[in-house]
């Protein structure tokens, strides 16, 4: 049972906001240092 | 699973299986997150806080699935000294961290309306802690092991020592008195009403393909950066060996 009567959804929205941002965040990462790396191996092939 | 030991052939499979998984999980995540917040019924006991589930179950499950790779890759690596599985299992930790994390978060901020309050010291949510500080210190061993050169024994026995406390999550709510709700899915049995259940799995299995995908993509990054450190080391070598041959021939 609700024991507070506080908006239900900001908390909704709060935790969204957080965990999505955080996966955007962890993806855009993991995608782009894969693509890094991987192009560093391609130029230390090349020289 | 042993065909894949070999770093070339696992690169053929990752170059193609990584997008497909990403884009895929992407949909079908956001797709039932979306569904969750947007077109289910209120629950009668959490009201609209109930479309927290659609998050923070995904991370809970992964944050614990992790640390299952983890182990498994780290058992791999101990019993038949497979190349890749260490790279697996440093691949994971950091994605199992992140999901561990967004599962706190997402499960403090349901438990300050439904419960009351932020955050209870009990078996779930303490275990649940553990296991973010288990991720931290086996990526400080696997970064340490990595930069000073040591061996990736350690971290695999951390690894497979830290996987007691999966279980222990699992089985903490049936174990020990606490405020979060027990198991609502057993094997075959579900408490959970068919317009909550359908959209969760569908999120689970979302959120499992991006991780999926998070993890090859690590793991190809990975893969690169030894192969760039193996060529300067080789390069480095063919350098001095002309050099101190010299030297050699000067003191003969």
């Amino acid at each position: 049972m609700m024991r507070e009567d506080m908006a239900q959804w900001d908390f909704v929205i709060a935790a969204y906001a957080i965990g999505l941002v955080a996966l955007a965040l962890l993806t855009i990462w993991a995608w782009r240092s894969m693509t890094r790396a991987e192009a560093r191996r391609d130029a230390a092939r090349r020289r | 699973m042993h065909i894949y030991a070999n770093p070339t052939r696992f690169l053929k499979l990752a170059k193609w299986l990584a997008p497909l998984l990403l884009w895929s999980g992407l949909a079908l995540s956001l797709g039932a997150m979306a569904y969750g917040v947007f077109s289910v019924p209120p629950d009668r006991l959490m009201g609209e806080t109930v479309r927290i589930l659609f998050i923070h179950v995904p991370a809970a499950w992964l944050g614990m699935g992790g640390w299952t790779g983890i182990a498994i890759s780290s058992a791999m690596l101990l019993i038949w000294k497979h190349p890749l599985a260490g790279i697996a299992a440093r691949a994971i930790a950091l994605p199992g961290m992140t999901f561990t994390a967004v599962c706190l978060a997402t499960g403090s901020i349901w438990g300050r309306p439904t419960w009351g309050t932020w955050w209870v010291w009990d078996g779930r949510l303490t275990s649940m802690l553990v296991l973010l500080f288990l991720y931290a210190g086996y990526i400080a061993l696997t970064q340490a092991a990595a930069r000073e050169g040591g061996s990736a024994k350690i971290a695999a026995i951390f690894g497979l020592v830290g996987a007691i406390n999966v279980p222990i999550i699992n089985r903490s709510v049936v174990w020990w008195n606490s405020l979060h709700q027990p198991p609502s899915i057993t094997m075959g049995k579900s408490a959970i009403d068919g317009a909550y259940l359908v959209p969760l799995l569908v999120a689970v299995i979302g959120f499992s393909l991006l991780f999926g995908a998070i993890v090859l993509m690590r793991m190809r990054a990975l893969i690169a950066e030894e192969q760039v450190a193996a060529r300067l080391r080789r390069r480095a070598l063919d350098e001095d060996t002309p050099a101190s041959m010299a030297a050699g021939m000067e003191t003969a």
